[in-house]
């Protein structure tokens, strides 16, 4: 059995971030790893996608559009965007942020208005939240990729709820580790 | 020990533990991180060259001297530095020296898609390809060997997808290897006519012994054994796609792929009934295959452009079956959504240049780097761009030939070292009245923030001389000079007013630190207030991703966890409506 992630995002909401934390929880609990990122030219503000593939037998670093296993989204409309990968019975976890792109801003593009319904009937098993506003009420916009990786850790059970607090302490500072594991947490009751 | 390394890492760690003493290199994506891990080993000399082609002949300085070492590059990077290569190949290393080269199949951050395989071919010196962040370590040191035993280059290529996953790989301790210091030997270092014609023919000879090398040396070359029906040749990440893809076939993946293992094709062509060649990039490999006398399909059905992801292989699996790939499509829900393009941050310094200029009718020829973004709405302020100095060198051109508008050339402060100050120089004395902008970001930005010689700072955090552009353009023979600061958009305006109808050649340095970089200069969040604003959305023209209007009746709003406190919006309103 092979598992597959999709995370997908913004730049600077901290993507990056949640795929190595996912790879190092799979790597701790004895599984092959390979992980892949793909960014755009400027650092902030395009699309970011992670794939995080682990298992038994891993060969290629990319996931084949429909296979995937969860799909996490840290705004709403990148996970219409990459909806495709997730294979059939896969779970999506979304999170309601909108962030407006510069296209829209300038009136060359419009954002999709219905965006829940829309989510709502392209992810059979959907978990949508405002993992922002969580994040904001323990303290730190910052952490709603930790909140993410809490909504869906349940879905990869072959991983342990010790492990997951093992990668997180190995992938972030130390000043930080506290409210992240409390975060991890909160995303797992959301 | 196991790490989670990139191929990027992965290829610093390899050439730390081959013993590596010395390594050159300039940013470019996805080629940058090789040598900033590189740098952190101890024991180590590594340098930001200011281009590429400086960065290799350094290194051959340093392989002749006896040290190990290696030089990294995007694909673009070699043409720079490809003179240098082809005559490398004929007067040969002494200590091994590796050409590290990042292809981008895909474009994901180039203007071209190029095949480095090709260069191998042209200089006729070894090319081996990992596909996977293990293969990219056990190459380094495996292709250093190479190097010695055959006294040439080898490149190591990697691509976007290879540099940037990342895979389990093994580590060991370093090995040092010394050489003795270096002996002049003119007729082998010194490629006067006389001796280069003979170490021509000696070039000859180590291709054919590298071609019974590379199919007798199995370690570079790897063989899955699954059913005969379908056999596959491929090399690098794809091979890993099609082991996905093709779970029935049995596939050959090839490391060290030019010179071709002759025979090692032949046996495996002679093992399956239907062979086909799928390798990312032009079809170097499939041709030969078929000179050899193999019948063989390959970009018949394999896409000739573009990035061979396992999507795409899917499909050409479908075609060799005569089948439906049953792809999932994007969702019919996706189809209105608005792009994401990449875009200069908010509060970027190069948003007030490109704004100023928009003011004016000029024909603006650009260069490399963040400010290439500079082409897009609302700011679109860029005509053209060609490569690394370009932008300097084709205004000229345009003045030349009798443009009427005035002629704008801009590169970035990176750039201006790389490859702008010889355009720069073509200006003065060939007496074109361009305006030249350095936009001044004291960085290489595009590529995540490199020292240049500029910064005053190395690579590896030492303090050094920072060049002056001013001076340079002074020696150059510039006399018209005015430095901005571009957050000013009233004063940037004033000065390319007088500087475009300057008759000479003017230059103009743009200069304020990358605000990504410098983070203290990041001020207050900037606001709208809703009861001043009267929608008229000047502030929208400058395109700060901080600047939100979700449509045209809504007022635009700052999103202060983006706002940089850059001042700019509040200078372009009208109305007062905007302050921090
Ligand atoms: S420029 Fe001023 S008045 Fe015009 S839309 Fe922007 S904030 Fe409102
Ligand atoms: S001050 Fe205005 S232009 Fe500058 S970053 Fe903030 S919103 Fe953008």
């Amino acid at each position: 059995m092979n598992r597959n992630i999709v995370l997908c995002g913004v730049g600077g909401q901290g993507i990056l971030l949640s795929a190595k934390i996912i790879a190092s929880a799979a790597e701790l609990t004895g599984f092959e790893v390979t992980t892949h990122e793909i960014h755009g030219m400027a650092q902030r503000g395009g699309s970011v996608t992670a794939q995080i593939r682990y298992g038994r037998n891993v060969h290629s670093p990319l996931i084949l559009e429909g296979q995937a296993d969860v799909l996490a989204s840290l705004e709403a409309c990148e996970a219409l965007r990459f909806g495709h990968y997730l294979r059939p019975g896969g779970l999506a976890v979304v999170s309601s942020q909108r962030l407006i792109p510069v296209t829209v801003s300038t009136g060359q593009a419009r954002y999709p208005e219905n965006l829940d319904k829309r989510l709502q009937q392209a992810f059979p098993r959907l978990i949508l939240r405002d993992f922002c506003a969580l994040a904001s009420g323990l303290g730190d916009v910052r952490m709603s990729n930790t909140i993410m990786l809490g909504a869906l850790a349940a879905e990869l059970a072959e991983i342990t709820t010790e492990t997951w607090n093992e990668a997180i302490k190995l992938c972030l500072k130390p000043a930080f580790l506290n409210s992240n594991l409390a975060a991890f947490q909160a995303g797992a009751k959301a | 020990m196991r790490q989670l390394f990139s191929g990027n890492e992965a290829i610093a760690r390899g050439a730390w533990e081959a013993g590596v003493k010395t390594a050159f290199g300039y940013p470019g994506t996805p080629s940058t991180e090789i040598l900033e891990n590189f740098a952190r080993y101890p024991d180590v000399y590594a340098e930001w060259s200011p281009n590429e082609k400086v960065a290799l002949e350094a290194a051959v300085g340093a392989s002749l001297a006896g040290a190990r070492s290696f030089v990294t590059m995007k694909h673009v990077g070699l043409n720079v530095a490809a003179d240098p290569l082809m005559t490398l190949s004929y007067i040969g290393v002494r200590a091994g020296l590796l050409i590290v080269v990042a292809d981008d199949p895909g474009q994901h951050s180039s203007q071209t898609e190029q095949d480095t395989r090709h260069y191998a071919r042209l200089a006729k010196v070894p090319i081996v390809e990992p596909g996977h962040a293990g293969e990219c370590r056990e190459y380094m040191i495996r292709a250093f060997e190479l190097s010695e035993k055959y006294c040439c280059p080898v490149i190591l290529r990697t691509t976007t997808c290879v540099s940037h996953s990342r895979f389990l790989t093994d580590t060991a301790e370093r090995q040092e290897h010394p050489f003795p210091p270096f002996a002049p030997n003119p007729s082998q270092y010194v490629p006067l006519p006389v001796w280069g014609r003979k170490l021509r023919v000696k070039i000859e000879e180590r291709l054919d012994a590298q071609v019974a090398d590379n199919a007798a040396d199995l370690a570079w070359h790897r063989e899955f054994t699954r059913q005969s029906d379908l056999g596959i040749i491929s090399s690098g990440v794809t091979a890993l796609h099609c082991l996905d893809v093709f779970p029935e076939a049995t596939i050959l993946k090839l490391g060290w792929s030019w010179p071709f293992p002759d025979d090692l094709l032949r046996a495996f062509a002679a093992k399956v009934k239907r062979l086909i060649v799928i390798e990312e990039g032009d079809p170097i490999l499939e041709e030969h295959v078929r000179a050899l006398g193999l019948e063989a399909e390959g970009k018949n059905v394999v896409p000739r452009t573009g990035e061979l992801t396992p999507a795409r292989l899917a499909l050409v699996k479908a075609a060799l079956e005569g089948q439906d790939a049953n792809l999932p499509a994007p969702l019919p829900s996706a189809a209105d959504l608005p792009t994401r393009p990449p875009i200069l941050c908010a509060g970027c310094p190069h948003r007030g240049i490109f704004y100023a200029l928009a003011q004016f009718d000029v024909v603006v020829t650009g260069d490399i780097g963040c400010y290439s973004l500079g082409v897009f709405p609302p700011l679109s302020r860029t005509d053209v761009v060609l490569c690394m100095g370009g932008g300097f060198t084709m205004a000229h051109g345009m003045t030349k030939a009798g443009e009427t508008r005035p002629v704008v050339g801009i590169v970035g402060d990176s750039t201006f070292f790389h490859s702008g100050i010889t355009g720069l120089l073509n200006i003065v004395y060939n007496r074109s009245p361009a305006t030249c902008i350095v936009v001044d970001n004291r960085t290489t930005a595009m590529t995540g923030h490199q020292e240049h010689p500029g910064t005053g700072c190395t690579l590896q955090g030492e303090k050094t001389a920072s060049a002056s552009i001013e001076a340079i353009a002074r020696a150059c023979g510039v006399t018209r000079i005015q430095v901005v600061n571009p957050y000013d958009i009233a004063e940037t305006t004033r000065a390319l007013k007088e500087e475009l109808s300057a008759q000479e050649p003017s230059l103009i340095i743009s200069r304020a630190p990358c605000i990504l970089k410098e983070k203290k200069a990041i001020g207050k969040p900037y606001a709208i207030e809703p009861q001043k604003c009267k929608n008229c959305r000047a502030c929208l023209k400058l395109g700060c991703p901080a600047i939100e209007a979700a449509d045209k009746r809504t007022k635009p709003t700052i999103n202060p966890q983006l706002c940089t406190g850059c001042s700019m919006c509040a200078q372009v309103c009208r109305f007062d409506a905007i302050s921090s």
